[in-house]
């Protein structure tokens, strides 16, 4: 098999942009409709955004389009015809290409290999030196100037970037849907893969449909833009004719903020007992960098840190958490310096209840009892400046551990089984359990409802709020907006590593966090 | 207390079902033994697996599978003679298993503990030369000592180089391994070596007044007593103490041990640094107790033979003992095996081979048999709670 039977892209030119409708498109997990009945036309030619916060269903809708979800109802057309797309191929063969958050080529591959390897009729002989006649052909008709013949884990992520996309059209694609495509590039790289897209629309080469959550994107480059909330299309229409201050109340809706229970009794403003100051820190990757020049939570505040995922809020955590280490500056707890060990948040009753808790906050093979010990396992008595003791109380562990179950009713067959085998809403009872059994001074949450259902946030949100109540300061980072103006007296907005806006609860703004959050300070 | 403050908003999901979670006592223990049970019969399985493929193996070569086993039970378990040249194999076996049984609390898997053994045997030896005319009662203690700091160093390095530098430890003590052995051979040809050792290099001889002899009552040497407390000593650091259950947290989860503020970093080190000492002592005893000085006999696979008693043993300290004896009685009837039935000496070889592979292969299946699952032996109700709970 030789170059002969793959596609020529010289001969075939690149047919114009399609247009893509949804009808009616729904998709329900069990009893939770992640998308109602949305119904939207993106014109051939045409470069949409579609905005919306987290859990919104944007990602849901982008891939029933692609066929990686089976809608529950609703249907897509492709050019004004009815398609049934039932996986990702099906999409590829209509011309619908797709660039995902993350990059999916493969870093030791070149450029020219990994576009070759995505094809779906690549020979199992490759003719390279047809194939780079045809690279340069085709190379010669793309927007972006790229060398094809550098490893791609050479590459920086702007030309990775530019590559996925360059692949897609190289598949063929019409009709690009770019999955926030910009989060992992600078700036300057942003606005030149934008502005080349939005030349390709102008000339009627390509339509995209863009997931964003930055407004000033959205207005510099799309022409049209649709906001999902919760599920449903509520609202869009012509770029220009939207401020920004409808998008974000689009975007963030009415919000009627529930109380689980109340928060009783005012902050204690002489009692700083996190402080953060100047701290700088990288994520493992190198790419995220973190900046905190000054964050306090008082005793008995909740302080609530909003933002869109990804921008910096998880490596504050990480900082705090002991996870990895801050570059700069110094966190302090009841004014002494805090590096995370087990002296000093004994010392300080210092709790943390990680996101996803199974992942990161217990051993998975480990049993109930076990999981349930972590934090007394060593302690002797109540007086933390006393030595950990030596041998392990196996009897005083399982007493605990049945009374813990008992008392936060995490529903388990059995103490001695494994916790991977508990569901997610009693996974996180047990961590609570565990973390907020004693007197807690500080205390760090990390989205600490995500995917849990009703009945277990209602109740963890509580127990929070009554961690507060008690004395305690709590930290509260969650990409919940809702969440976050439920539980918290005072808000801040993280946004590219930084503290960007601040707020007291009573007098947040929907609008206005959601402006901040958009990066639009 | 937090917690009693808290207002018991009993979600409806909890409550599905009126009676408590917690099935009595009784149910408990029977969950329990279910639990424990799993980590007896896969590897007993996986042994019986693995003798089965071993059986083809002699088949093919026109052997009797039967025949095998007789000669193994008589050259290494059927008289005192084949007991006590067991007992003698499985010696440094126990040691070099807990080379690679403490590092896999943590999750590790160190396998370099060959090398650690022929540094510690050269250490010992080493030590012995200043040591002349001292007191054995100290003396010997103290080679010992050289031994174990200088496999603990060896071993620890590696664990250092995982917490701190993020480097894998499989990779890393294989190839310090090679270095260590390197090393000793390099010191054992040069700057150690007797001069009166003239076709196989060695170091001056220990000396008769060091040497460290048979147990009473047996003439195994005191290598194997030793190590058995070692077995002991590290079943209770590993599951009676809080260190040994930080180190299990460590190993299961690291997210979660760094935000219980655990030293993950020190508690790399040291329980690396402790399975190199373990090894080295092997090396040390060999030295002492067998060979009078160091060579090149110190590389007698030991170390590796120690990674399958420790994967057979489900990196058990206790369950170390039984299996480095089965597998000492196995290495015992390795020259009968050849005499009697005409086999290669590598026969032995192959079978601790399939025998790995197949206890490997067997790591995939716990959790799988509904029989051992705690949730059907603790109680009807509970069982029926488990798809309940499982939803919500």
């Amino acid at each position: 098999m030789t170059a002969s039977t793959s596609p020529d892209p010289q001969t075939r030119p690149v047919s114009g942009a399609i247009g893509v409708e949804t009808i009616g498109m729904t998709k329900r997990f069990g009893a939770f409709a992640a998308l109602e009945d949305v119904s939207m036309k993106i014109e051939a030619g045409g470069f949409h955004a579609l905005l919306g916060e987290n859990g919104a269903g944007k990602s849901t809708l982008v891939k029933c389009v692609m066929g990686f979800y089976a809608p529950t109802a609703g249907t897509v057309l492709v050019d004004g015809r009815e398609a049934e797309i039932t996986n990702p191929k099906g999409a590829q063969a209509r011309g619908l290409g797709m660039v995902y958050q993350h990059f999916t080529l493969v870093p030791s591959l070149t450029g020219a290999e990994n576009l070759v390897i995505a094809r779906a009729d690549a020979p199992a002989v490759i003719d390279w030196a047809a194939e780079r006649a045809d690279f340069a052909a085709f190379m010669g008709r793309m927007p972006f100037r790229l060398n094809l013949d550098r490893p791609v884990a050479e590459l920086a992520a702007g030309e990775k970037q530019k590559l996925e996309i360059v692949k897609q059209l190289y598949l063929k694609a019409r009709f690009l849907i770019l999955d926030e495509p910009t989060s992992v590039l600078t700036p300057a790289e942003a606005e030149e893969v934008l502005g080349l897209l939005r030349a390709m629309t102008d000339r009627g080469e390509l339509s995209v449909l863009m997931i964003s959550h930055k407004f000033r994107e959205v207005e510099a480059f799309a022409r049209s833009l649709s906001v999902l909330r919760r599920g449903r299309l509520v609202g869009g229409g012509d770029v220009g004719a939207i401020s920004r201050d409808e998008m974000a109340a689009l975007m963030m809706g009415e919000r009627a903020v529930r109380q689980p229970i109340a928060r009783l009794g005012a902050a204690d403003p002489d009692r700083v007992i996190l402080q953060v100051a100047g701290v700088t820190a990288t994520d493992v990757s190198g790419l995220r960098h973190i900046a905190v020049e000054d964050l306090r939570v008082r005793a008995r505040e909740i302080v609530g840190i909003a933002g869109v995922s990804g921008n910096g809020q998880k490596e504050l955590a990480d900082v705090l958490g002991g996870q990895i280490r801050a570059t700069g500056g110094q966190v302090r707890v009841g004014g002494e310096p805090y590096a995370g060990t087990r002296a000093e948040s004994r010392a300080h009753r210092v709790r943390f209840i990680p996101e996803e808790p199974l992942r990161n906050a217990c051993a998975p093979r480990m049993s109930v009892a076990e999981n349930l010990a972590f934090r007394a396992f060593d302690r002797r008595g109540e007086d933390p400046d006393k030595p950990p003791t030596l041998w392990l109380d196996r009897r005083a562990m399982g007493r605990r551990a049945k009374d813990l179950i008992a008392r936060f009713k995490v529903k388990t067959a059995s103490s001695e089984a494994a916790i991977a085998t508990l569901s997610g809403g009693n996974v996180q009872r047990a961590v609570l359990a565990r973390e907020l059994t004693d007197p807690v001074d500080l205390l760090v949450v990390v989205n600490p409802c995500f995917g849990l259902d009703f009945a277990a946030v209602s109740e963890i949100r509580s127990r929070i709020v009554s961690a507060r109540n008690a004395g305690a300061a709590v930290l509260l980072i969650s990409e919940d907006l809702d969440e976050i103006l439920e539980l918290s007296d005072r808000v801040l907005v993280m946004s590219e590593g930084r503290l960007v806006y601040e707020t007291p609860a009573a007098q947040a703004d929907v609008g206005v966090i959601g402006r901040h959050m958009a990066g639009h300070h | 207390m937090v917690a009693d403050t808290a207002p018991h908003t009993a979600p409806q999901a909890a409550s599905r079902g009126s009676e408590p979670a917690n099935p009595p006592a009784a149910l408990q223990v029977r969950a329990w033994l279910a639990r424990r049970s799993e980590a007896v019969a896969i590897p007993l399985a996986a042994v019986a697996a693995g003798f089965l493929l071993f059986s083809l193996f002699l088949l093919a070569l026109g052997k009797s599978p039967l025949g095998f086993l007789d000669i193994v039970w008589r050259g290494g378990f059927g008289s005192p003679f084949a007991l006590q040249n067991s007992l003698q194999r499985a010696a440094p076996l126990l040691f070099a298993a807990l080379c690679v049984a403490l590092p896999a609390r943590l999750g590790l898997v160190v396998i370099g503990g060959e090398g650690a053994i022929v540094l510690g045997g050269v250490a010992a030896a080493a030590a012995s030369q200043p040591l002349a005319g001292a007191p054995p009662l100290l003396a010997i203690p103290l080679m010992a000592l050289a031994a174990a700091a200088a496999g603990a160093v060896w071993i620890g390095a590696v664990g250092a180089l995982r917490a701190y530098r993020g480097v894998n430890e499989t990779i890393a003590s294989l190839l310090m391994s090679y270095i260590a052995i390197a090393l000793s051979n390099h010191l054992i040809e040069g700057l150690l070596r007797d001069p009166q050792s003239l076709n196989k290099p060695s170091t001056r001889p220990i000396g008769e007044a060091f040497a460290v002899g048979p147990m009473p009552g047996m003439d195994v040497h005191w290598g194997l007593g030793i190590g058995i407390l070692a077995c002991l000593a590290a079943y209770l650091l590993t599951e009676r103490t809080t260190i040994g259950f930080a180190a299990r947290i460590a190993g299961g989860n690291v997210r979660a041990a760094r935000i219980q503020g655990l030293p993950v970093g020190r508690l790399v080190t040291t329980f690396t640094a402790l399975g190199g000492a373990c090894a080295a002592l092997a090396g040390f005893f060999e030295v002492a107790a067998v060979h009078s000085n160091a060579n090149a006999s110190l590389v007698a696979g030991f170390g590796y033979t120690g990674i399958l008693v420790a994967f057979l043993a489900r990196q058990n300290p206790l369950a170390i003992l039984p299996v480095a004896f089965l597998l000492g009685g196995i290495e015992a009837s390795s020259g009968l095996i050849q005499r009697r039935m005409q086999l290669p000496d590598a026969t032995v070889l192959v079978l601790e081979g399939i025998l790995f592979l197949a206890v490997l292969l067997s790591e995939t299946l716990y959790g799988r048999f509904r029989v051992f699952s705690p949730h059907l032996w603790a109680g009807k109700r509970a069982a029926a709670g488990v798809p309940a709970t499982v939803q919500a």
